[in-house]
């Protein structure tokens, strides 16, 4: 039977089931096939808060959201064009995020009164008409499976199992992805049990030859490949993302790279990825806890190496005094903060931008810092290489600030040339700077960095250490001059990092309102922004990468608009400081539900903005 | 300047005739304690023992945490860092695991390495990690004038404890026991030699090595450790241990140390009461920490039966030998160059072309 294939230019599904019921991997392998096929993709999964919630409840749902296009996407989609729901739970938690019209695919197997009251369903919604506004589909997901792998010898738990590459199949099917990625893929994953092969496999040709004769599904659609620079492409999330950006950085610096890290979501991966790359000369060290962390840190970039330490904010809190110290030391240190919701524990699994204060200003003393911020997941890898050319070079702590949506999203990514990637070599001194011999404390004139003389270089042997610094000589000094002096030299030093300009993206030149963005925030910005150059209403888009230093012309850029907002996943930090450093009236836009911003609430705002201003 | 491309590069590994003096290990520094204070002995001793290490000045390290005793580090002209309370062990951890060619010592007090850095100190030890660890106990605040410290004794009397302290004292070498630390001694400032003994042994010693170093502070706990050093006391007071010797102590050795049948513990007797076969002989090799920690046990609350000594020493796997052997082995399965090796990393998983 040949069914009517209808062109679209872009979809949005969202996953959604049981944490048990294989929701992330289902998502990711649609991504992979839809990558393959050249679409531009974006990808947000949410996680429940518990490890392993009641099956069937609320708390337990955990879904995947892949938006795929024949265009540049930036985003993961605002609201799902499909939703797959594999139980009442995972509809009742995303129900209220569908348009009406929206495609509801359903596991019915999984309607029972027991599970309709385990989540509060007084009716079934698939019998009340609570659903008519959608185009809904009810498929006996489960039974199917375990019917299609009838004579299999695996056990009926197993056989219900692989009801979600049932699923995959029929949506693979539905969308017309290629499929040889999968098959390949259940290939590597069951290796070792090849009765779970061939059940996945036979689930997911179940499922496409389900989509190809029912009745149900009338229309076939395609996405066609996007237009997308030429090169090879890998799809990547931000944390992993970073990490490679650091293997990167450890190989062309020469050094080798230590990570002291201590388990805390969503930052662990960084942890996980990483060890993974001993080969590099990646050192991981799985501290006793956050102080521990950057304490080892610390001491390895003393001895010479590419020093990182990842965590998130609570992290960042406790080792606050070990980056003062590294401050006073002037030593290179990364600090990854993969910033989630708080205060306190608050939503570890949701995402915020509420730690740029505390990036900047978190610490005892005067004792500033570079911070550097990525832009989206595959923006990371840049992001970590950028991070350790200004630790390098300026032997400072840099804050890297990541968050969850970019730790946990995924976009392809143009795979760069190696060679072509910033060369990060860096000069230990290696014999005395003045002719009293060795002064740690003797300032390159250009960086004002001071010499990094490694411990094992005969003639240098000095001390370092928290108290304050006789300037040149670095002897402990509480001279009132000298301490005034090394404050100031400390700020200055920051300051005087060389970083790109502020670049603004503003197509006619006609735009009056600026929308000024950090982090996380550039994939909806940039969304709401073309949305809005669609409809004939100008707007300038610029993304801050650099939060300390800022780039020298961001006065500038500001004074050209007469109206400048700044949306954050915070209470306005960025506002605040771009207030009290430019004398700028910028308008804050802020929310903080632990999730990003939908493009559409964005274009919203703006376009009110744009029409007043 | 020579080009510097990586640590290896960078530092000189060739060997040097080394003819190095306690001259040569200190630093231009005026030192800074109190007149009258322990740490003046214990500097002057491991300045005077450095020299036997063999191994040249750029190579040691010295790495402090915040308190009286921390400021050893300005006073050796090595390598060194004076850095925040508690938090040594954590950074010559990194510094060691990743710099196997470095001799690095760590100096601490009673307050930075058992209240504030108690964490990162039994971390340190149950790793193994190659590191000296020098922990002068002077069971005060010093420093900060006058606060009692987690070893002071119940009910101390101090400025933060007018009515008396309330909480009982660790037992820095019992608590290092517990931690299943390698090597734990313990030695005091004013007995030059038997410092200098210690050092040796835990020089020579392949991992986390523990000293305690009994050192008083004249200024806010003077005479702490009086009935070590009294001569009317100090024999009866003091057990010192010698491997492969049986326990005895006191001025014609009347006092030994016995394992009575049945009991948990170990017990001091007089020599004359007890068959000879019934004394304990010292076995710092001991796999079980039960029978260190048993003698860690034996002095009372006025000092009497203070071992000093090396307690135990066993071997273990150092943490940083295993995690350099796991990267050297990963590392020499390499094929190509370093660039090479990433861009194959980089093109892993699924990947496509875009033409
Ligand atoms: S306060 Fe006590 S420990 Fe500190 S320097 Fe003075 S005598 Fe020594």
């Amino acid at each position: 039977m040949t069914k009517q294939v209808r062109q679209l230019d872009r979809v949005v599904i969202r996953f959604a089931g049981d944490s048990g019921d294989g929701m992330q991997l289902t998502g990711d392998r649609f991504t992979s096939e839809t990558a393959q096929l050249g679409n531009d993709i974006s990808t947000l999964p949410n996680f429940p808060a518990e490890i392993r919630a009641p099956a069937g409840t609320l708390p337990g749902v955990s879904s995947f959201q892949v938006h795929f296009a024949d265009f540049d996407i930036l985003t993961p989609g605002d609201a799902p064009h499909v939703l797959v729901a594999m139980n009442p739970a995972a509809l009742k938690a995303n129900l209220g995020d569908l348009p009406r019209g929206a495609t509801i695919i359903l596991n019915t197997d999984e309607f029972t009164n027991r599970n309709l009251a385990k989540v509060g369903y007084a009716a079934n919604p698939l019998d009340d008409g609570s659903l008519d506004g959608y185009a809904v589909h009810p498929v006996a997901l489960t039974s199917m499976t375990v019917k299609a792998l009838d004579g299999q010898a695996i056990s009926k738990k197993d056989a219900e199992r692989a009801k979600n590459m049932f699923a995959l199949g029929l949506l693979s099917w539905l969308y017309s992805r290629p499929h040889e990625s999968t098959l390949a893929f259940l290939e590597r994953k069951f290796a070792a049990r090849p009765e779970l092969v061939t059940a996945n496999v036979t689930a997911f040709k179940a499922g496409w030859a389900f989509g190809e004769t029912t009745e149900g599904f009338a229309v076939r659609y395609e996405v066609k490949p996007a237009r997308q620079q030429p090169g090879n492409y890998r799809n990547i999330t931000g944390n992993t993302a970073l990490a490679l950006g650091l293997v990167a950085a450890g190989v062309r610096s020469g050094l080798p790279v230590f990570l002291g890290a201590y388990p805390i979501t969503p930052a662990s991966d960084i942890l996980h990825e990483l060890s993974k790359h001993k080969k590099f000369g990646v050192t991981t060290m799985q501290a006793e806890d956050e102080i521990a962390a950057v304490g080892a840190t610390l001491g390895a970039s003393y001895g010479g190496a590419l020093g990182v330490t990842s965590t998130s904010g609570p992290g960042v809190a406790l080792k606050g005094e070990t980056i003062s110290l590294a401050v006073a030391l002037e030593l290179p240190l990364i600090v990854v903060d993969v910033q989630r919701a708080g205060p306190s524990t608050g939503m570890p699994t949701k995402t915020e931008q509420a730690d740029l204060q505390m990036a900047l200003f978190g610490r005892h003393g005067e004792a500033p810092v570079a911070v550097v911020a990525p832009r989206s997941p595959a923006d990371c890898f840049d992001a970590a290489i950028e991070a350790a050319r200004i630790a390098l070079t300026y032997r400072t702590p840099v804050l890297l600030l990541s968050d969850g949506y970019l730790a946990n999203g995924s976009e392809p990514w143009l795979l760069p040339d190696v060679t072509g990637l910033p060369d990060l070599r860096v000069e230990f001194a290696s014999e005395p700077n003045s002719p009293d011999g060795f002064m740690p404390y003797l300032r390159d004139p250009a960086t004002l960095a001071r010499p990094w003389a490694i411990p094992g270089t005969p003639g240098l042997e000095h001390r370092i250490g928290g108290l304050e610094k006789a300037d040149i000589t670095g002897d402990i000094s509480y001279d009132p001059t000298n301490h005034d002096f090394m404050v100031r030299t400390r700020a200055a030093r920051i300051e005087a990092i060389q970083v790109p300009d502020l670049e603004v993206e503003d197509p006619d030149q006609t735009a009056r309102v600026l929308v000024l963005g950090w982090g996380s925030t550039y994939g909806p910005i940039g969304a709401a922004c073309r949305a809005l150059r669609q409809r004939g209403l100008p707007i300038a888009q610029a993304h801050l990468r650099h939060l300390a230093p800022m780039p020298r012309n961001v006065d500038d850029v500001l004074r050209r608009y007469d109206r400048v907002v700044i949306p954050e996943m915070n209470l306005g930090q960025l506002a605040q400081v771009i207030r009290a450093r430019y004398l700028v009236d910028a308008i804050a836009y802020n929310q903080v539900r632990g999730l990003p911003f939908t493009a559409s609430e964005l274009e919203f705002m703006l376009e009110e903005l744009v029409k007043n201003a | 300047m020579p080009d510097a491309k990586n640590v290896e590069r960078a530092v000189t590994t060739a060997p040097i005739a080394l003819k190095l003096t306690a001259k040569d290990f200190k630093s231009d520094q005026e030192v800074r304690w109190c007149p009258g204070c322990g740490d003046y002995a214990i500097l002057a001793a491991v300045q005077a023992f450095m020299p036997e290490l063999g191994i040249p000045r750029e190579r040691i390290v010295f790495v402090s945490g915040i308190g009286c005793s921390s400021r050893f580090p300005y006073y050796m002209d090595t390598y060194g860092m004076h850095s925040i309370h508690g938090r040594a062990p954590a950074i010559a951890t990194g510094l060691s695991t990743t710099r196997p060619d470095l001799s690095v010592w760590v100096v601490t007090g009673d307050g930075d390495a058992l209240s504030i850095g108690g964490n990162h100190l039994i971390h340190a030890l149950r790793r193994n990690v190659n590191l000296k660890i020098l922990l002068f106990n002077n069971r005060i605040y010093g420093l900060t004038k006058g606060q009692y410290s987690p070893t002071s004794e119940l009910g101390k009397v101090t400025k933060s404890t007018p009515a008396g302290s309330a909480d009982s004292p660790f037992n820095p070498i019992s608590l290092a026991l517990g931690a299943e630390a390698t090597f734990v001694a313990r030695t005091i400032d004013s007995d030059r030699k038997h410092l200098q003994s210690v050092l040796r042994a835990a020089a020579g010693h392949r991992g986390s090595a523990f000293v305690e170093i009994y050192q008083n502070c004249n200024i806010f706990n003077d005479g702490a450790f009086d009935a070590l050093k009294e001569p009317a006391t100090r024999d009866d007071f003091t057990i010192r241990l010698e491997h492969g010797n049986p326990i005895t102590f006191g001025r014609n050795a009347e006092w030994c140390v016995i394992h009575p049948p049945g009991g948990f513990g170990l017990e001091v007797r007089r020599t004359a009461e007890v068959e000879p076969h019934e004394i304990v002989t010292h076995d710092r090799t001991v796999a079980e920490p039960a029978y260190a920690f048993a003698l860690s046990r034996l002095p009372g609350e006025d000092l009497r039966h203070s071992p000093i000594g090396v307690f135990r020493a066993v071997d273990r796997p150092s943490y940083d030998d295993l995690v350099r052997g796991q990267v050297a082995a990963a590392r020499a399965r390499l094929t190509g160059s370093p660039e090479e090796e990433l861009t194959k990393l980089l093109n892993s998983g699924d990947t496509w072309t875009i033409m």
